[in-house]
């Protein structure tokens, strides 16, 4: 036995009365009295530290810039309150719809790039044209940017005249943004459901479980667990590009933007636009970062795999 | 009858023959003790059995029908093997009682209720009762390992296959899981065991088998092969085995 753990009392039936006792017998020496001491005061250095220098930069960039020569000019033109204040309720009208597309998309997006990924996974002969659609589709969309998709998209499907084909830029918007994203979204399913390691396929399918019931069952649940922070980083982005659809003419929030500013020849209202993309994307931002670290955690503590 | 027949069972990974024509019956009730050096083919042999590899020539019936035909579904034949594994692949993202019903509710449509009242049953049957809402995480290793043992018994399987169960465990955890299995060889359940555990081998096998480069060199009674082993490799392997455990 080591020294300092206490011998089980060999008496006592009650293991856990013993416990609290040795507790109680524990009073702080002075050599942990001192280094809590020392602990303090380098959290309390660090702080100021780190409160000093933001102080110092922060300081050294407002000065920088507003000393500029240019800057009355930038001051006028993106800080304008007045300005500001006109654009705003157009802008967050507009920013509305970004969220509706990104919203819509989303969905979308998590559907096609699941089923994308899954049928990548089947190995019958018998699935080899579907099998080779979605690497098709996979290498294809992820290969063309996604504002030129749009474009193709935008204008190419209303240029065929085809019967009963969606015209209205937002659906349109929509379809380009999903066809995009789908296709990295799949490869994000495909490298979860592949991290999934073979043994927990092998005791599934032992126990005589079919193939789609191994996907379902064990390794779907698992591997989608392990790529939700990648996913969010990919929506944090989607979030912007929604922005993309602008070009296709729907009053989302750049576009009013641009109505705005190109009638007062102020650029306020695109101040007014980046700065509600940006109330959206850090929360989500945040968001992944804790997930990610919880997953990290997690995988630390052991347990899976 | 035996329940099991494999005939002349070859097996090979890229022009390499993990398995030469191995020859085994495995009679109902009877425990059969897979021995030998790491890398001799035991867990290839057990996991063409249960189909998750497909040999490359014999044939393997299982009672009296060829498993190994092409037409065969394998679904099928797993239905009526369990199988457990050294790692244990317990599903991390279900508890215990999840993981024990899993295959009654979804391949055998068990009635949830009724599963979950059997599973609950058999978790009590091994020491298990209190931990049939975890998950596997928070569960040591021994007891890991006997709820993939309670898993695979969950679908009544007539045959259970055994790979070193026991090779991930603590020296203490081990005897824990050796008496679930000794309780399941006095239950009647038809075992095969791939085992490093000598001592344990020659306690509960009826017949032990010890295989080589892929060859079943020889196979016997616990007594005949650990006390006058036939072939030379097999007393060589023995040799080795002891002084090992000397060390
Ligand atoms: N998927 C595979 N691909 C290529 N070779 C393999 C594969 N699986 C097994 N082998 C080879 O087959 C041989 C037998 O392996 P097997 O796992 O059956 O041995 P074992 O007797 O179970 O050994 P151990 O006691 O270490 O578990 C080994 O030489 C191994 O390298
Ligand atoms: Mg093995």
């Amino acid at each position: 036995m080591t020294e300092g753990e206490a011998a089980p009392p060999a008496d006592s039936d009650a293991p856990e009365a013993a416990a609290p006792a040795a507790l109680a017998q524990w009073t702080k020496s002075d050599r942990q009295i001192r280094r809590e001491a020392d602990l303090r005061r380098r959290a309390r250095r660090s702080t100021s530290i780190a409160t000093a220098s933001t102080i110092v930069v922060a300081t050294a960039v407002v000065v920088a810039v507003t000393a500029s020569p240019g800057w009355p000019r930038v001051q006028e033109a993106f800080f304008n309150p007045s300005q500001f204040a006109a654009a705003f309720p157009d802008v967050w009208r507009g920013f509305l719809l970004n969220v509706k597309i990104f919203l819509i998309a989303e969905l979308l997006i998590l559907i096609i790039g699941l089923v994308v990924a899954l049928v990548r996974t089947l190995r019958s002969p018998v699935f080899f044209p579907l099998r080779a659609a979605a690497v098709f589709y996979t290498d294809v969309f992820r290969g063309i940017p996604t504002i030129l998709l749009i474009y193709l998209i935008g204008f190419g499907i209303p240029a065929l005249e085809l019967q009963g084909a969606p015209n209205d830029p937002v659906t349109l918007g929509i379809i380009a943004l999903v066809l995009s994203y789908g296709a990295y979204v799949a490869e994000v399913f495909r490298s979860g459901i592949e991290s999934v390691h073979p043994s927990q396929r092998a005791a599934a399918r032992s126990l005589a479980l079919s193939h789609g019931q191994t996907m379902r069952y064990v390794v779907v649940p698992q591997a989608v667990r392990r790529v939700i922070p990648p996913l969010l980083n990919d929506f944090v982005s989607l979030q912007k590009d929604t922005a993309l659809v602008s070009v296709l003419g729907p009053l989302e929030a750049l576009r009013q933007a641009s109505i705005h500013a190109s009638s007062t020849f102020n650029y306020a209202p695109y101040l007014c636009a980046a700065l509600l993309f940006i109330a959206l994307t850090v929360p989500m931002a945040r968001l992944t970062d804790h997930l990610a670290a919880r997953t990290a955690r997690r995988q630390m503590a052991g347990g899976h795999l | 009858m035996s329940l099991l027949t494999v005939e002349g069972v070859w097996k090979n990974y890229h022009h390499h023959s993990v398995l030469r024509g191995i020859d085994l019956e495995v009679a109902p009730h009877e425990v059969v003790c897979l021995i030998g050096a790491s890398g001799s083919g035991k867990s290839t042999l057990l996991r063409c059995v249960n189909l998750l590899e497909t040999i490359d020539d014999g044939a393997i019936y299982l009672d009296g029908s060829d498993i190994t035909e092409v037409r065969t579904d394998p679904d099928d034949v797993r239905r009526r093997i369990g199988m457990v594994f050294q790692s244990y692949n317990l599903f991390p993202h279900m508890t215990v009682l999840d993981n024990v019903t899993l295959a009654p509710r979804k391949v055998h449509k068990t009635r949830p209720d009724q599963a979950e009242a059997e599973a609950r049953e058999l978790l009590a049957r091994f020491g298990l009762a209190d931990k049939a809402d975890e998950y596997p995480d928070r569960l040591s290793g021994g007891q890991q390992q006997r709820v993939a043992i309670v898993r695979s018994l969950a679908t009544q399987p007539r045959l259970l296959l055994l790979d070193e169960v026991t090779s991930a465990l603590d020296p203490t955890l081990v005897t824990e899981v050796l008496a679930v299995i000794r309780e399941l060889k006095d239950a009647g359940m038809t075992m095969i065991i791939a085992t490093h555990e000598m001592g344990f081998a020659r306690d509960i096998a009826d017949t032990v088998c010890f295989l080589e480069g892929g060859v079943l060199l020889e196979h016997g009674s616990p007594e005949q092969i650990f006390t006058t082993p036939a072939h030379p490799r097999t007393r060589g392997f023995l040799q080795r085995v002891l002084d090992a455990d000397r060390l």
